[in-house]
Parts: C-alpha cells; structure tokens; sequence
C-alpha cells in the first residue's frame, strides 16, 4: 500500500479548537490520506450529534482577539462566554468558515476513521447514543495500532 | 485558453472548502476532463498548486483577475 496515513488525537471541546483536527482530517482525506482521530478527553465532545453546545471563552484565553480590551475579572460575568460564541460564530459564517458539522460531515463522508476513547466515555459517563453514527470505540493501544504505521501524527 | 467541461463556483468559501468542494467535484468528472474553479481565498493559489501536485491532477493554467483566482485543473 502507498497510501499515506494520517493519525490525529482530538482532547479539545471547544468551538475553535473543534477545527484543527475536522480540517485537517478533511483536507487529508481530499490529498488521497487514510485518517484516523482518536477522541479522548473534551475532544469526545466532538463527536455528538448535536454541536450547538460547543463555546469558546474569552476567559483564560488571552491571545483571543476582542473588539474592545476587555479587564480579565469582567470575563466571568453571565453571559460573556454565549456573547463571545455567538460573536465568533457569526464572523465565521460572513468569512465562509464551515460549520464544524459541515467539516465533520465531510470526513464521515471521506470514511475518516472515528475512535472514541472507551476510558473517558465511561469517566464522563457519555451515552455513546448522543454520538453520531459509525463510532468506534477504542483504547491507547487500538490508536497505536494506526498511528503506528502512520506518516503524520497529531495531538490536538 | 484552457477549455472547460466544469465550472466550480467557490466564492466566498474558506480553506479548506474549496479543496474540498474541487476534490468532490473532479469526483464526478472522467478521466482528462477540465474542472474551472472560481475563488476569492487568497490562500487557495498555494493550496491549490499544493492539492494538484500531491493527487497528480494538473493544474493546467491560473489566473487573477478582479479578487477572484481562477484555476483549471485536469481529472488524471
């Protein structure tokens, strides 16, 4: 086989961080890539079915560019974590970013391999049922068994 | 001028859609046909020369014009 394979592990749940791995999946799965993205941790988030609960916060995240220079104490205040998503989600949609669920649906279609970590699926007590279909579940050692004979290895 | 069997509107999209949307749409094409992408990412002038080079279809010319870049590229 000369098929290139690319293996990424997706611990992040937020909206911007949701992106890396579903762009990158998509993108090499279009240059002729086999993919796998193993899911753990908050990246399991990921892999709902609905996504409309993903956020980004300003809070913590000081490198997030803001209209107006915000105090960091003002971040925690109700609201600022839906106005930041909300904002964020309407600069992509005038920039013609894709939806994470159009990436997503993307590499579902380019068979992108999807492994959730069985581990954290039973730490945060996730019902696999709200996860989309063709998940397969897995552990350390199922993730080795692609990305050990992977070209490209990522860890998000 | 390169003559084309397919036209890809791509305007307005953002990395990595228009590679994306061209990869499905050389899919429908046959073997030699000519797809004609539109699009107005400035990134896609790299990424396209990057996705022609990497799944060996050509790209057969380029071109800028008015914001918009132009590109066809040949089903192998």
């Amino acid at each position: 086989m000369d098929e290139k394979k690319l293996a990424i592990i997706a611990t992040k749940g937020t909206l911007d961080w949701g992106y890396p791995p579903f762009i990158l999946a998509s993108t090499a799965a279009a240059l002729g890539y086999g993919v796998e993205i193993f899911f753990t941790f908050y990246g399991l988030q990921l892999l709902k079915k609905d996504l409309s609960h993903l956020r980004v916060s300003p809070l913590g995240n000081p490198a997030m560019p803001m209209p107006i220079p915000m105090p960091t104490l003002m971040m925690v205040l109700p609201g600022m974590e839906g106005m930041a998503t909300s904002m964020m989600k309407s600069k992509m949609k005038a920039k013609g970013v894709a939806s994470l669920e159009e990436l997503r649906e993307l590499c579902v279609e380019a068979e992108v391999r999807m492994i959730a970590c069985q581990m954290t699926v039973d730490l945060f007590e996730f019902d696999t049922a709200d996860f989309i279909d063709g998940i397969e579940l897995g552990g350390a050692a199922s993730f080795f068994e692609f990305a050990g004979e992977s070209d490209i290895t990522l860890f998000m | 001028m390169v003559q084309e069997d397919k036209v890809l509107d791509a305007r307005g999209l953002n990395c990595p859609l228009p590679i994306l949307r061209t990869k499905k749409a050389l899919g429908e094409l046959t073997s030699g046909q000519v797809l004609k992408i539109v699009a107005t990412d400035p990134g896609a002038v790299k990424d396209f020369e990057a996705f022609s080079k990497q799944t060996k279809n050509p790209l057969l010319d380029q071109a800028e014009a008015a914001g918009e870049f132009i590109f066809f590229i040949q089903k192998a």
